[in-house]
Order: structure tokens, then C-alpha cells, then sequence
């Protein structure tokens, strides 16, 4: 038997042998190009058609998205004194879950590092979340060190610590921030989102080593906060908040503030308020230390309110200057009630009146006009309305409608009772007497241009009366001689007044003083005030005054403002030991 | 032909090779750069807390502390005539015997 051989022979054995036919080897040969070219085309989806997913995988594996941090601005003075600035820091954290299996010698090292005891990290990492804080806001150099221990389950992060040089001295007027560079108080959070950076963010390649070989993409660059820069002259903030915070001890007061504007431009030179606090260490804060008391507190202002009175009253054309007012016996009875002087006088001129400071002068000049005229002289000054700093907390103060008033409350209004205003309304109001009677806006921020055009409250020739009226009142024969000023003409208003206590005038006092100098040419508006003097005196003259003239002669210095007084005015002030 | 090829396979592989090598030698470049950033940025927070060390030993209150404390100076009397501080008063005495 000779078959025609086909195919292979596979066997020896005939009855074994079987003839292969072509196409099966044929058909295996297609089968395996078949395969083949599924493989290629598989190939081809995943690598052309379909990539996405893969790239994304591959990328995973050495592309990495990095934060690029920004800091928040930085706070300055007008003279770019720094205020507030952040600077660098590490926080600790831990996997709980990673970090038990550290060593008790890695821990102890840690706690050591940390400045923390054992004990106190073990109970940080007992805790069940996947995500604890060790510490917060450590210094980089510590953080490096403990980086450099490789301990397991703890990591670190990048953060930012805000640092105040100046501390308590600029704490009401800055503010603060919570950890998480949140504005919680003052400049701080007013201006929170210009202050605020914009974290950028990159991608890139590392190699093994973690090392950065390649900027992948386009990267979106950080944005630092903005640096503000305040109207606050740092200078004379200290020359402020030092006198205030002795004029304190020494009256044995309970609070106080002090307020200095420029009144060329309206910015606020500085604003000290007492008690205060240290922003850098915030730990046992009362509300009372936190209290901004110049722009969030309102009192009855007394007496400093009475130049307006006089001034609304030249206005008018009631009274002239010189006119007479006849204030004996030292009493009135308006309806039911009983006004009096804390001395009495006799009869006074307009000027006299605001130098002797009478109550009985005050309300006869207010009760010559009907009360719409008064209620928009002091709507116009800003009493009764939003100061408009933009600082957080402002008042109002209390301010009621002119068509409820009743004459007795007319009179009183006249010298600063049943009106209440904070001690930035009143300095910006004596803003007006400074200019020529015109009203500016007031500015924390930093302007560089004086403010030529206010609103106009009083004529030009009312301001230039009142304010010969107020250096009278600032003079020897005044209620306040302790407020003069070696070199320097000033004027100003003392104010003692009752302080409300549940609806009935106690016997405790708030003492203020506004002035302005130098008289020749106004630069400078400074109001003090001081809650509730227990120190034998309360007079304002005696308790403001004497800080009003340290402050304002230091701060006229400061700025180099020429001395306007004549040599004997300061020979006379030298000798009387004002100074 | 087949010395062609070789010759064009040749070619492929050294411009495979120099492809390889100028991406590294880029990549270290980076690094490089990357690591002079860094320092910068390093510095820049050094700078930063320079400024902030400067700000909190010349705050106002500690100069006038220094002054009145250390270097025994006082406030002019108000006609601006600087009144001669005390201990230097005394020195010049002890130098004058």
C-alpha cells in the first residue's frame, strides 16, 4: 500500500498512520494569524483609540500634583513698619493606626523634640481617626529634625504663623488670626480677602528619589495677599498708648482710649485702647481686653459736645461771638427737671460759656432753635451713624428723632447727655472745627493725598469763631490749663460726664478731652477718653487733659509740625509744669 | 541594500541614544534649577524672619526702655534745652578728678 503521502507522517506503525490533510495545518496557521491580528488590534485600541485610561494609570505612577503655598499679606504702617507678618511653619500629624509602631525611644525623642510629654503624645495617638495633630505651627528647624528620625505613621505639613512685633501696643487696630489664616478680629478680618493668598499649583515628575525632573503641564503660579498698609503711624501710636496706659494706672481707671486724626486727609494717625491684649499669645482673652473701645463703645460724651451747641448757634445767627448769655444763678428748671453748673457763673459770653464750660449757657443757646435744626447739625457731624471705616464692630451711637424730644432732653443734649457717640465719631466730629468746617471721611488705609473738599457742616468763619472759642477753653483761664502744649497753640474741650447705669446717672464718670492743634493751622485731632477715674480726680481737664497734651506734643514733634506759639506761651507753659 | 539598512539602523540607534541623553541631561538641568528655587524660596523665608527679628527688637517700647535704662537718656525740657543726663553728669566728674 502506497498512499500518496500528504501531510506528515507521524507514526511508524500503519495502523496507526493517519494522512493529515492540508488544510488542517492550513486552518491552525490561520487560527494563530487570526489571534494575532485580535492582538494587534486590541493593541491598537489601547493605545491609539482608547488611551485615556492607561495614560491616566501610567501618569499616576510618576506625575504628582503639588501645592505651591502663598502667604498671606503682611500688615504695615504708614512709614512700612511691619505689623503683622506670617512666617513659616511646620505642623506635625500622625496615622494613629501607622505611628504604634514606633519604638518607646523614637517616642520619647519625638516628645522631647516636640516639648511635650510622653504621656501627652500617647493619648494624641490613641485616638481611632485615621488623622490626628501631634502639633501645630512647630519651627521649621525642629520639624527638619524630626523629619530626619523617619519615624513611621508621622507626617508634617506646611503652614503659615502670623507674628505681630508691635504686640499689644497695635493689637485693637490689627487684630488677629485663627490657625487656619482666618481674620477673626480688626484690620485682620476687614480686609480679610485682599490679605488672603491664592495657593498655586504645578505638576511635575519625580524620580525615585522623590526629586522634581520635570514641570509636566502649565502651572498655575501662587498668589501672595496683598500688603496693607495702614494710615497708623507707629510712632506716635506707642507715644499714644504709653500715656493712655499711664494716665490708667495712675487714675486707677477701669478702660480708656485714644484717638489721633489727620486732619488733612482724615487718616487715622492712631488708636490705642486700653485694657488690650497680646495677639502672639492669645490664651486666657476676657472680652473686655478684646474690645475695640473707641469704635465699639458708645458714651455720653458731656460736655465735649458743647462747642457744637456754640457753633450751631453762630450758624444760626442767634448768637454773635460775644453775645450774653445770662447763666446765674448756676440752676435752671426746664419742665420738671433741674439742670445746674458744677460752678455757677454769671452772665458769659458765647465764647466764656464754652471756656467755663456751662451747662445753663449751653441749653439756652440750644433751646433757641427747634429740634430738627439741632438733630441735623448732629446727623450731618456723623452722630447716630455708621463711622464707615469698614472696621468690624462698628456703632452707631444713640441718636433719636427730633420729633420725640422734649425740651429738658434738648437742653441736655446741648452738653453731651442723652446722645451717646464713640470716641472715633467724636474725634472725626471736631475734624469739622480743624478744616473750615467741613466733615471728611475718616481712613484707615494710607492715602497719599489730603482731602481737599468735605461735606460742609459750618461755615468757614464759624469754625475760625469756635475755634478761637477752644483755645480759650485750653487756656490759663479754662477748664483744662493741663492740656497746653509747650511750643504749640492748641484748643479742645474737656468732658466729665455721669456715666448711665440701669437708666439713673451713677456716681462714676467718664473723662474725655478733644483738641486740636496747632490752632494757627490744624494738623492733628486728638480725643481721650478715660472710664470711670477712681483715683481722688475726675474732672476731664485733669484726667484727659494731662495725656492730651503729652500725646499731642509728642505727636506734633513727630511729625515736624513748626511750633506756632509765642516764646513766652512756652516760657509761661515751661514754668507751670503742664509739660 | 543590506549595507543600507545597517548603515540607517545605525543612524536610528545613535539619535535613540543622543534623544536619551539630552532628555537626561535636561532633567538634571531641572533639578538643578529646581534646587536653586528652592534655595530661594528658602532664603525669601529667612528674609522673611530677618525682617520680622528686626521689626520686634526695634519696636518702641524697648528703645525707649534701652534709652532711658542703658544709655541713661532723658526728654529735653520744653524750651528743647537737652538736660544733661545724671550718670553722665557724674562720669565727667570722676574724669574731671
Amino acid at each position: 500500500m502506497t498512499p500518496k503521502r500528504r501531510g506528515h507522517r507521524f507514526t511508524e506503525s500503519p495502523l496507526l498512520e493517519l494522512a493529515l490533510q492540508g488544510w488542517r495545518s492550513r486552518m491552525v496557521g490561520l487560527l494563530l494569524m487570526g489571534a494575532f491580528l485580535v492582538l494587534v488590534l486590541r493593541g491598537f485600541y489601547l493605545q491609539v483609540i482608547n488611551n485615556d485610561f492607561l495614560q491616566e494609570k501610567g501618569d499616576s505612577r510618576y506625575l504628582r500634583d503639588i501645592e505651591v503655598s502663598a502667604s498671606r499679606g503682611r500688615i504695615a504702617d504708614r512709614n512700612g513698619d511691619l505689623l503683622a507678618v506670617s512666617t513659616p511653619m511646620k505642623s506635625i500629624w500622625a496615622i494613629p493606626a501607622d505611628a504604634r509602631a514606633m519604638s518607646s525611644a523614637q517616642k520619647q525623642q519625638l516628645a522631647s523634640l516636640l516639648e511635650m510629654g510622653v504621656r501627652e503624645v500617647d493619648s494624641r495617638l490613641a485616638s481611632d481617626k485615621t488623622f490626628v495633630f501631634v502639633k501645630r505651627q512647630v519651627p521649621p528647624e525642629t520639624a527638619d529634625r524630626i523629619a530626619a528620625l523617619k519615624l513611621p505613621g508621622v507626617h508634617q505639613e506646611k503652614e503659615y504663623r502670623r507674628y505681630y512685633p508691635t504686640a499689644d501696643m497695635t493689637a485693637h487696630i490689627v487684630g488677629f488670626t485663627g490657625v487656619d489664616d482666618k481674620g477673626l478680629e480688626g484690620v485682620e478680618l476687614a480686609f480679610q480677602n485682599a490679605l488672603l493668598g491664592r495657593p498655586g499649583s504645578r505638576t511635575v515628575i519625580r524620580d525615585r528619589r522623590g526629586n522634581i525632573v520635570e514641570d509636566v503641564g502649565a502651572m498655575r503660579p501662587p498668589l501672595d495677599g496683598k500688603e496693607i498698609r495702614l494710615a497708623l503711624d507707629s510712632k506716635i501710636q506707642y507715644i499714644a498708648y504709653s500715656q493712655l496706659k499711664a494716665a490708667i494706672a495712675e487714675h486707677k481707671a477701669k478702660a480708656g482710649g485714644i484717638v489721633i486724626v489727620d486732619t488733612r486727609s482724615g487718616e487715622v494717625l492712631a488708636l490705642a485702647n486700653w485694657p488690650t491684649y497680646n495677639p502672639n499669645n492669645r490664651q486666657n482673652l476676657s472680652g473686655a481686653q478684646l474690645r475695640n473701645r473707641a469704635v465699639t463703645d458708645t458714651f455720653e460724651p458731656g460736655s465735649t459736645m458743647k462747642p457744637f451747641t456754640a457753633a450751631l448757634a453762630l450758624e444760626k445767627g442767634k448768637f454773635r461771638y460775644d453775645s450774653i448769655i445770662n447763666c446765674a444763678p448756676g440752676k435752671m428748671t426746664i419742665g420738671t427737671a433741674t439742670i445746674s453748673d458744677s460752678h455757677p457763673h454769671g452772665a458769659l459770653t458765647v465764647a466764656q460759656v464754652i471756656q467755663k464750660s456751662s451747662n445753663i449757657g449751653a441749653s439756652k443757646m440750644a433751646l433757641s432753635f427747634p429740634p430738627r435744626e439741632m438733630w441735623e447739625m448732629f446727623d450731618a457731624l456723623g452722630f447716630g451713624q455708621l463711622p464707615q471705616l469698614g472696621f468690624p464692630g462698628e456703632v452707631t451711637g444713640r441718636l433719636r428723632p427730633w420729633k420725640n424730644w422734649r425740651p429738658i432732653e434738648q437742653a441736655t443734649m446741648s452738653y453731651g447727655h442723652g446722645i451717646s457717640v464713640s470716641l472715633i465719631q467724636m474725634a472725626r466730629a471736631y475734624t469739622v472745627f480743624a478744616r473750615d468746617g467741613d466733615l471728611i471721611p475718616l481712613s484707615l488705609l494710607r492715602s497719599n493725598e489730603p482731602r481737599v473738599h468735605g461735606v460742609p457742616v459750618f461755615s468757614a468763619q464759624t469754625a475760625r469763631e469756635v475755634r478761637a472759642m477752644l483755645e480759650l477753653a485750653a487756656g490759663p483761664e479754662g477748664t483744662a490749663p493741663k492740656a497746653r502744649v509747650s511750643g504749640y497753640r492748641i484748643g479742645g474741650k474737656t468732658g466729665t460726664a455721669h456715666k448711665l447705669e440701669a437708666g439713673n446717672y451713677a456716681n462714676k464718670y467718664v473723662a474725655s478731652f478733644v483738641g486740636i492743634a496747632p490752632i494757627s493751622e490744624p494738623r492733628l485731632v486728638v480725643a481721650v477718653m478715660i472710664d470711670e477715674p477712681s483715683g481722688g480726680r475726675h474732672y476731664g481737664g485733669d484726667v484727659a487733659g494731662p495725656v492730651f497734651s503729652q500725646v499731642m506734643g509728642a505727636s506734633l514733634r513727630t511729625l515736624g509740625v513748626v511750633p506756632d506759639a509765642p516764646v513766652q506761651q512756652m516760657a509761661a507753659v515751661a514754668r507751670s509744669g503742664a509739660l | 541594500m543590506l549595507r543600507l539598512n545597517v548603515i540607517l539602523l545605525l543612524i536610528a540607534v545613535v539619535c535613540a541614544l543622543g534623544a536619551i541623553t539630552s532628555q537626561h541631561r535636561a532633567r538634571k538641568l531641572f533639578q538643578a534649577l529646581e534646587g536653586e528655587q528652592e534655595r530661594a524660596r528658602q532664603l525669601d523665608v529667612e528674609y522673611g524672619q530677618l525682617q520680622l527679628e528686626l521689626s520686634t527688637w526695634a519696636t518702641h517700647p524697648r528703645i525707649e526702655q534701652i534709652a532711658r535704662e542703658r544709655l541713661h537718656m532723658l526728654v529735653p525740657d520744653p524750651v528743647g534745652r537737652p538736660m544733661p543726663p545724671r550718670a553722665a553728669l557724674a562720669r565727667a566728674r570722676e574724669g574731671a578728678r
